[in-house]
């Protein structure tokens, strides 16, 4: 059972969150050229390691966490507000 | 040696003591025309069909643990051809029709039974779906049933029929899907494929893949370097890993799926059934045990376990189904990682890269699909072109639009 240290609620278990996938993925948008946009739509680094991801805290303060993960030892090493300054520059 | 009913009796009365190894312990050569990275059920079936179909019989099969310790071994064992577009339709029934051929094949007991696999549904709208699917498979001339509340009554009496929020109404009913002892697979190809000359070499880990000017040319291993004209990877769960070596990217997330074995019980459940309200799937095995599943743990994962919150909601799929299974015990539960492409559909094609082949992308199918995986696998590597069967599982496909969303989900591989 991996436990999240939700940045609103504090530290909760797995089922109270909805996972919501890779957090490097971006919106695709029409205007793009075929090869971007199967790039942004399927390709993965699928990485055996560290990984960011979405995970919704649906059953507590319904935000989106990014979570960085582990995805061999399953160790979690943040957890922060996706909708935060520093993620939003990110993107 | 020939297993045949008189070699059993010969070794029967003399203690068992003369049976030969069923394969070598091979080292590895300098040099091969072909080296298969994954010793699992797809690349011993691949070697085995590139020494039968093609005879190309200067072949290394390069394991980085023992055989049998990977997915192949990992599975719930269940072999059916249900599917609804054409490509994949096609794809596994050819794969049926080398189930039911493969012990003469091979010259090896792997407990092919084909007990039928039946798929609930609970609702109308599901039997619509259900009856649009049987219909696609009868027009490609794969068997399917559509069965009522009585003819699933009739076949599996102990489901809960009268559950209040999922009332059985019916099923989809394919006879000859069923469910194949999985370690036996992995013996049968790796006897079969070393007695045509392939060398196994197991505990020898692929570090990476030597390419020159745009060609494979070998790999360098935890037992030293070893050259080939042709490379093909078939090491599903991991394909991002080896493929990263040459620096292919791919529409690959890996996950973690769970399987469960309950203590042995007197048989009462004679076909492979699969609750519709949920993801739930279960058989029972020969020796009695009850052996199911259900949806992947549904995160990124390397891990060859699973987590508790999984069980417990296949669990409930299962009490829902079946309430007299809430009386069992859990003997043994394990995970195996999956290769999740972005639409549920298998990879089998020529790289970018001469000579490099890839075979992965099974998702939590890839059992069933071990024969007709290994015959079209030899076929592409042998003759450097697609066999008809897979030529549409090639990874241009997501950019050309030509997807096999069977399900429907998109790039969501956390709920496929």
């Amino acid at each position: 059972m991996h436990q999240i240290n939700c940045p609103w609620c504090g530290p909760r278990d797995e089922n109270e969150f909805s996972y919501q996938g890779d957090a490097n993925c971006r919106i695709a948008t029409q205007s793009k050229a075929p090869e971007e946009i199967e790039d942004l739509l399927y390709f993965r680094p699928n990485p055996k390691g560290l990984h960011k991801e979405y995970w919704h805290h649906v059953s507590g303060c319904r935000q989106y966490i990014i979570v960085e993960r582990h995805t061999l030892t399953h160790e979690i090493r943040s957890a922060r507000l996706a909708r935060s300054p520093q993620n939003q520059e990110q993107s | 040696m020939k297993y045949s009913e008189l070699s059993l009796l010969r070794e029967g009365i003399t203690g068992h003591k003369n049976w030969p190894r069923a394969w070598r312990d091979a080292q590895p050569k300098k040099r091969y025309d072909a080296i298969i990275i994954g010793g699992g059920g797809h690349g011993l079936a691949t070697a085995y069909y590139l020494a039968r179909e093609h005879s190309i019989t200067n072949v290394a099969v390069l394991e980085k643990g023992w055989i049998g310790g990977g997915n192949v071994g990992r599975n719930t064992t269940i072999i059916r051809s249900n599917y609804m577009l054409p490509a994949n339709t096609h794809f596994y029934d050819f794969s049926m029709k080398l189930w039911e051929q493969q012990e003469r094949d091979l010259n090896f007991n792997t407990m092919v039974s084909q007990r039928g696999v039946l798929n609930l549904f609970h609702s109308d709208p599901q039997r619509d779906a259900f009856a649009r699917r049987g219909n696609a498979m009868r027009l490609a001339g794969v068997d399917a049933e559509l069965l009522d509340k009585e003819q699933v009554r009739q076949l599996a009496p102990r489901l809960d029929f009268e559950n209040a929020r999922f009332p059985i109404e019916g099923g989809l009913f394919q006879p000859r899907g069923g469910t194949v002892r999985h370690d036996a697979v992995a013996w049968g190809y790796a006897r079969a494929a070393d007695s045509r000359g392939v060398d196994i070499i197991q505990n020898c880990e692929v570090i990476d893949i030597i390419h020159e000017g745009g060609k494979a040319i070998g790999v360098s291993t935890s037992k030293g370097p070893i050259h080939a004209d042709k490379i093909g990877i078939a090491v599903a769960g991991h394909t991002s890993q080896v493929a990263k070596m040459t620096g292919i990217r791919l529409p690959i997330e890996t996950h973690v799926l769970q399987a469960f074995v309950t203590e042995g019980l007197k048989p009462f459940v004679d076909t492979v059934i699969t609750f519709g309200a949920g993801h739930f799937y279960v058989s029972q095995s020969d020796k009695g045990g009850l052996v199911f599943g259900g949806d992947l743990d549904g995160y990124n994962s390397y891990a060859q376990r699973g987590g508790f919150p999984m069980m417990h909601h296949v669990m409930a799929a299962g009490v829902a189904m079946m309430p007299s299974l809430g009386r069992v015990r859990l003997l043994r539960q394990w995970g195996g990682v999956m290769d999740m492409t972005m639409d549920g559909s298998p990879i089998i094609c020529k790289t970018d890269i001469g000579g490099l082949y890839l075979n992965g992308g099974w998702c939590y199918g890839g059992f069933k699909a071990t024969p007709a995986s290994g015959f079209c696998f030899a076929h592409t590597i042998a003759k450097d072109e697609p066999h008809a069967l897979n030529a549409p599982f090639t990874i241009d496909r997501f950019r050309t639009g030509h997807l096999l969303d069977e399900k429907g989900v998109g790039p969501n591989p956390w709920i496929q």
